[in-house]
């Protein structure tokens, strides 16, 4: 018997980001849909960054999520149009970075205010970070530098 | 094989650039520099990805986007001469940098309008990331030629030097202007004008002196010159797949 799409959704929203374990590749907005193809359950995955390394795990990831589920005929299919863009981060995503320390995407191009102490004094260190999805900012009232979710 | 041909410019340029710059790695001059550049030649082989890939797909010969990387000799690269160049100074690789994404951003914009959906779709994934790669080597360009004497002079120095280099950019040939033609690429002679605006801008900003002169190097594009330098670089990149044919890890 087939699991219901919402047991699917539920399953794949249990798959951590490889880097930021907070959120899960559903809150990521990268999973885009699935469909069944005979007993086939093909899962659509948009890249978040072009060269990011962490999409070949992630696929990986989903993979093995759903076969430990029962699930053994799984395809993933990279889907690149339409783009990947922050704005399909979940209100859950969103809020779980703010809590890990890192800022969510804000649609000024830059963060709102410190995920650690709240302040709206924040300034830019770089425009790029630890990973292709962040950059570098400071906050000028506590003084500690915290990562940022690049609006994309 | 037109479009196969300009599949290949667009993910030579992205490959021989992203691998330039990641000669970067272990030797930024501060932390946030080797991290940026690691980041933008990233950006660079995922797009390199995307585009040979595609080329792959539309030569129907069964080769890969793998395939085209490492297995191509200096001849069959279509990169422009600017991005073969060697990295110099920290100062002269991000004004190679930005020559290169003052150009790359506007023609991945017009590209996502393409009569094909493929090219439209990698053009549109890929401007979203050369608009931060333009962003920070525009305003690194102008910090360093507006900064010190030291550092003014020899950004004036990789102006001088690599200026020659950008009319390659807008020099099109019959490809440009079948692709033209059919919607599917622009004709990056119309992209000129406002090309030399915007560095214009930039290097007022950056008390920069754009050389007099209309010479140009060419033969990058077309693959009919590269300098000796795409040699050295495809000896390192392609080494272990030539040493151990179909090696995987």
């Amino acid at each position: 018997m087939r699991p219901s799409d919402a047991d699917i959704w539920a399953w794949l929203d249990q798959v951590p980001d490889p880097e930021i374990p907070v959120i899960s590749v559903v809150d990521l907005g990268i999973v885009r849909d699935f469909t069944w193809e005979g007993d086939t359950l093909q899962v659509a995955v948009t890249p978040t960054y072009s060269g990011c390394p962490a999409t070949t795990l992630i696929a990986l990831d989903i993979e093995t999520a759903l076969r430990d589920r029962g699930l053994e005929d799984v395809r993933i299919q990279t889907r690149i149009a339409p783009p990947w863009t922050t704005d399909w981060l979940s209100e859950k995503g969103r809020t779980s970075l703010e809590a890990y320390g890192i800022a969510a995407p804000q649609p000024s191009g830059g963060p709102d205010r410190c995920p650690l102490c709240k302040s709206d004094e924040v300034e830019r260190i770089s425009q790029f970070g630890s990973t292709p999805c962040k950059a570098q900012w400071r906050c000028q009232s506590c003084l500690e530098p915290f990562d940022y979710f690049k609006c994309l | 094989m037109d479009v196969f041909e300009f599949l290949c410019r667009m993910g030579d340029n992205t490959l021989v650039l992203g691998s330039r710059i990641s000669e970067w790695c272990g030797h930024g001059p501060a932390l946030e520099e080797e991290i940026a550049l690691a980041n933008t030649a990233l950006d660079l082989i995922g797009q390199t990805q995307m585009w040979l890939g595609l080329a792959a797909e539309v030569e129907c010969r069964g080769r890969t986007a793998d395939d085209l990387a490492m297995l191509r000799d200096v001849w069959d690269f279509r990169n422009l001469l600017l991005v073969e160049q060697p990295k110099g100074d920290f100062g002269q690789t991000m004004m190679r940098q930005y020559l290169f994404d003052q150009f790359h951003l506007p023609y991945l914009e017009a590209l996502v309008t393409s009569s094909d959906s493929r090219i439209a779709g990698v053009a549109a994934k890929a401007a979203k990331e050369a608009a931060y790669h333009l962003e920070r080597s525009r305003m690194t360009v102008i910090a360093l030629g507006d900064g010190t004497k030291e550092s003014n002079n020899r950004m004036q120095a990789a102006l001088d030097l690599l200026w020659p280099y950008a009319g390659e950019m807008f020099a099109s040939d019959d490809v440009d202007r079948s692709l033209a033609k059919a919607g599917i690429a622009p004709d990056p002679k119309d992209l000129r004008a406002q090309y030399l605006e915007a560095v214009g801008w930039t290097m007022e900003e950056a008390t920069l002196t754009i050389p007099e002169g209309q010479f140009c190097h060419a033969g990058g594009r077309t693959g009919a010159r590269h300098s000796e330098h795409l040699g050295h670089l495809l000896s390192t990149m392609q080494w272990l797949q030539r040493a151990y044919p179909g090696a995987t890890w």
